[in-house]
């Protein structure tokens, strides 16, 4: 059978695991442990996670990093797909250059911005000193704001590319009855772009939302998680619970929280594709009806 | 109304064009800059884009396999060359395999008509959905006990009974024990991005070989493959880059003989001394994935809008 050995291996390293993970976050699991010499602990874990400060600074911070990261670079990455929709020489190098920050280890960002960021030498406090303001202790004292520069930096070019191409598989005709209509450009922009190119956005940012709340590496290169909490996003907790702390059942938990978040984003991005998809039907049926 | 020729712009957008590029490449050409100057030079800032190149940063990352011993060396303390091969291993083997499986799985759901395109687009979504930091820990819980052939319980003792093998052999630590968990990660967007090509692959084409005398796997490699490359090109480079960038599960997974070269990034960058001979290995890290972007863009490009425009 073709489908057996990829069967066989989403089986043992995906599911498996997965399921190990759900039953093992009732337990109190220590990592030198055997899973089966563990204590059933039922949802201990889970109600100690609830009233944990530091569980809910780092829920709080993921939530602010993902949603405010993904909506700059939605505004960013769309606008400039608008702007530059254009039939213009350059796009082609433009494209292959803005691909470069995606596929670079997330760990050579860090890297990379780590010492843009730095105090005394780092690239934009000489920039900043060099023009005659004082420098900033950017991942000091703006850690989350230094994390979403990296971020933004890193990630815009992959809604640019996405809308642009949903902007050039536009329909023609519809463009061009606008413009016979007098349209101006922001009226094209507003009443017939945005809203043709609605589903493939929804995507895109589903597609980003979810990495978003991937993103580690940088964050732990850039700043640690810290200063404190700051930054300590939850993956970044889990990965620290269970080889720090050495505490298996508790990060487990935290992961089912984690996934859970994901799979209610998910779920609801879902439903609202396929509910906008339905209304969409409804609305060409009703207009066949009429004429 | 298709024209070839480009509209003519106000300089103003090329002007744009030139500052997005520049925001987007400057810090990787910071990246590599850096990775040429002496240590005293980069945390000085002197001279900015002038000055002299050295690579002396190169051979203290390169130590252990240089065939010479350079001369500002006392002791080679940066095992990069160990962990580039292991990246190496790790990356082409996942990433083979990540394609074997994946077309042949993809081939049979478009032929023979297994699961309905939605059940797989979705299924691709929910492992898509997964971040690593929650496979950590039942990656590291099992990849540690219970893939481990002395066990008495699970799929360890199951894989020795049915197979033989040494008793106190583990998953964990071994390149394995990685390529198995990013072929996982990576098979069900493979295996999505292969099927959206090879539906489209006439019918009749495949029919043809077959009454030519053609078997089923000489229909595939014959006729179906060579006209799904450039899907195979977009998914190749996809797992690559994964298998070959990531982190967290590897760092986990791997002990100092199977270490990568992004633990080894991490483990070194706190260490402000050796500024210079970490921004050599992060260039060298980041080598591969310049060069499938300069000559790749394109399949690259296909692969990240397949995803979303035509989901």
């Amino acid at each position: 059978m073709f489908i057996a050995p990829a069967a066989l291996v989403m089986i043992i390293a995906l599911f498996y695991p997965i399921l190990f993970m759900v039953w093992g976050s009732f337990r109190d699991w220590d990592p030198s442990q055997n899973i089966s010499e563990t204590e059933f602990v039922g949802l201990a874990n889970y109600a100690k996670l609830l009233v944990d400060p530091a569980f809910h600074t780092s829920f709080w911070v993921t939530l602010v990093f993902a949603f405010t990261v993904v909506a700059v670079e939605m505004v960013l990455g769309v606008g400039l797909a608008l702007l530059l929709d254009r039939n213009i020489r350059g796009m082609s190098v433009l494209r292959t250059m803005f691909i470069l920050p995606m596929m670079i280890a997330p760990v050579v960002v860090g890297l990379v911005w780590r010492y843009m960021f730095h105090q005394t030498y780092g690239t934009f406090n000489r920039a900043l000193e060099a023009v005659g303001l004082p420098a900033v202790n950017w991942l000091g004292q703006n850690p989350l704001l230094s994390v979403i520069i990296a971020d933004i930096w890193q990630w815009t070019p992959f809604i640019f590319i996405l809308s642009l191409a949903a902007l050039q598989s536009l329909p023609r005709s519809a463009l061009e009855a606008a413009r016979i209509d007098g349209a101006t450009g922001w009226q094209q922009v507003i009443h017939i772009k945005l809203p043709l190119m609605m589903p493939v956005l929804i995507v895109t940012m589903l597609l980003r939302l979810i990495d978003a709340f991937k993103v580690l590496e940088v964050i732990l290169v850039l700043t640690g998680g810290g200063p404190g909490l700051s930054t300590e996003i939850l993956a970044l907790r889990i990965a620290r619970t269970a080889r720090e702390f050495r505490e298996l059942g508790e990060a487990a938990a935290m992961s089912n929280y984690l996934l859970m978040l994901l799979m209610v984003l998910t779920l609801g991005m879902f439903a609202f594709t396929r509910w906008q998809e339905a209304r969409a039907r409804r609305l060409r049926f009703a207009a066949e009806e009429e004429g | 109304m298709a024209d070839n020729t480009y509209d003519r712009q106000n300089p103003a957008y090329y002007a744009l064009i030139f500052v997005l590029i520049f925001m987007s490449v400057g810090p990787v050409v910071l990246l590599l800059t850096n990775s040429l100057k002496l240590d005293v030079d980069i945390t000085s800032g002197a001279g900015g884009l002038l000055f002299m190149p050295t690579i002396q940063n190169y051979e203290t990352a390169l130590c252990d396999i240089l065939w010479y011993e350079p001369d500002h060396l006392r002791f080679c303390q940066i095992r990069f060359g160990g962990a580039f091969i292991n990246s190496l291993i790790i990356g082409l083997v996942s990433t083979v395999l990540t394609l074997v499986f994946g077309c042949m799985a993809a081939y049979a759901l478009v032929r023979f008509k297994f699961m309905g395109r939605d059940t797989l687009s979705l299924s691709t979504l929910a492992v898509r959905m997964i971040p690593p930091a929650v496979l950590l820990v039942p990656v590291f819980g099992l990849w540690n006990n219970a893939f481990c052939l002395d066990n008495d319980y699970g799929l360890g003792m199951w894989i020795r009974d049915t197979f033989g093998g040494r008793g106190d052999v583990c998953l964990a630590g071994t390149h394995s024990g990685i390529i198995l968990i990013y072929v996982a990660m990576n098979l069900p967007f493979v295996i999505w991005i292969l099927q959206s090509f090879i539906v489209q692959v006439p019918r009749s084409l495949e029919e043809a070989a077959r009454v030519d005398g053609a078997g089923p796997f000489q229909t595939f490699f014959i006729v179906v493959l060579p006209l799904i490359k450039p899907g195979l090109a977009a998914a190749s480079i996809f797992t690559f880059r994964i298998a070959w960038n990531e982190y967290l599960l590897a760092s986990a997974l791997a002990d100092r003989d199977t270490m990568t070269v992004p633990i080894l990034i991490v483990n070194n960058a706190s260490e402000f001394d050796g500024l210079g001979t970490i921004f050599a290995t992060g260039m060298l890290l980041a080598i591969p994935p310049i060069l499938f972007t300069l000559f790749a863009s394109r399949q690259i490009i296909t692969g990240m809008t397949a995803g979303a425009v035509k989901g």
